[in-house]
């Protein structure tokens, strides 16, 4: 009896361990993506500066809170505007941006498609 | 014919990628703030500065009058600029002054405010600096002119000359 006690308790204090775990996961995972505003080429996960303290605090108060990844950028979004995103998202400021690598690819194919065509000819 | 439209076609398209890029050069790649957004306020609970107790934000901002929520530090030297023009505006009647001291010791503070006068209505403390960021600020000081629960002009940086007078004609 005494022994299931035990195993009971292990159980659960690491279950508690992997969820405190899970969360850290997450919060390192949006920090990264965001930009730390005061300091050039950082992200906040990199960075110590004081902007992004607070910022990696708010992020644990909210993911506590309840709040998902993507909840949490909207809210900072309509703060700070897209800028503090490092993944921006696609909208029409954004399109070219996500569009040109797969046109370049597309044309770039179509040119040495046309090149081997011309050469077998 | 053929071989003259791909070279025409490439010399058209690399110019068109250098111009980009060129024109991206010129942008600035440090954040820029928008100033001249209406927002609305957040909704916080805070701890009133040197009290245990919390206050939360509709009991500060009522609707139908000008605040100024200033964020400030005793270690912030613009700061100190800044505290001249905001003791003037102390003396309006239309207007409450909102502070958020921000990470900062409350004995250094209290000495800030025996040395240069307390302009504020309200101070508020920001201990781990969640506050300002919900108030989208990023650094001190900062001052964000609210009315009907609204931001309606925001400064970042010392409040300067040009800014005074700017809300001294917004309050007449």
């Amino acid at each position: 009896m005494k022994f299931l006690k035990y195993t009971i308790f292990i159980i659960f204090s690491l279950n508690i361990n992997l969820s405190l775990a899970q969360n850290d996961d997450i919060k390192s995972e949006i920090t990264k993506n965001l930009r730390c505003l005061i300091c050039q080429g950082q992200s906040v996960h990199d960075s110590d500066s004081e902007f992004a303290n607070s910022l990696k605090l708010l992020v644990d108060k909210k993911l506590t809170e309840g709040l998902n990844e993507k909840q949490i950028y909207n809210y900072l979004t309509e703060k700070y505007g897209e800028w503090i995103l490092y993944d921006p998202e696609f909208n029409e400021n954004t399109y070219f941006l996500w569009i040109l690598p797969i046109l370049m690819f597309l044309i770039g194919g179509a040119i040495i498609l046309r090149l081997l065509i011309i050469k077998k000819s | 014919m053929k071989t003259k439209i791909l070279p025409f076609i490439f010399i058209s398209f690399f110019s068109f990628v250098f111009l980009i890029f060129y024109k991206g050069l010129k942008n600035p790649n440090i954040y820029t703030p928008n100033l001249n957004v209406e927002k609305n306020i957040p909704i916080f609970k805070a701890q009133i500065f040197q009290k245990e107790k919390l206050i939360s934000s509709e009991k500060i901002f009522k609707q139908d009058k000008f605040y100024l929520f200033n964020i400030w530090a005793s270690w912030c030297i613009p700061c100190r600029e800044e505290h001249i023009f905001l003791t003037q505006l102390s003396k309006q009647e239309k207007i409450n002054i909102v502070g958020l001291n921000y990470k900062d010791k409350d004995e250094n503070a209290k000495k800030f405010l025996s040395e240069l006068g307390n302009p504020y209505d309200i101070i508020l403390s920001d201990k781990n600096g969640t506050l300002a960021i919900e108030w989208g600020a990023y650094g001190v000081p900062e001052s964000f002119l609210v009315y009907d629960n609204k931001i309606v002009k925001k400064i970042i940086g010392p409040i300067n000359e040009k800014s005074f007078l700017e809300f001294i004609n917004l309050l007449k």
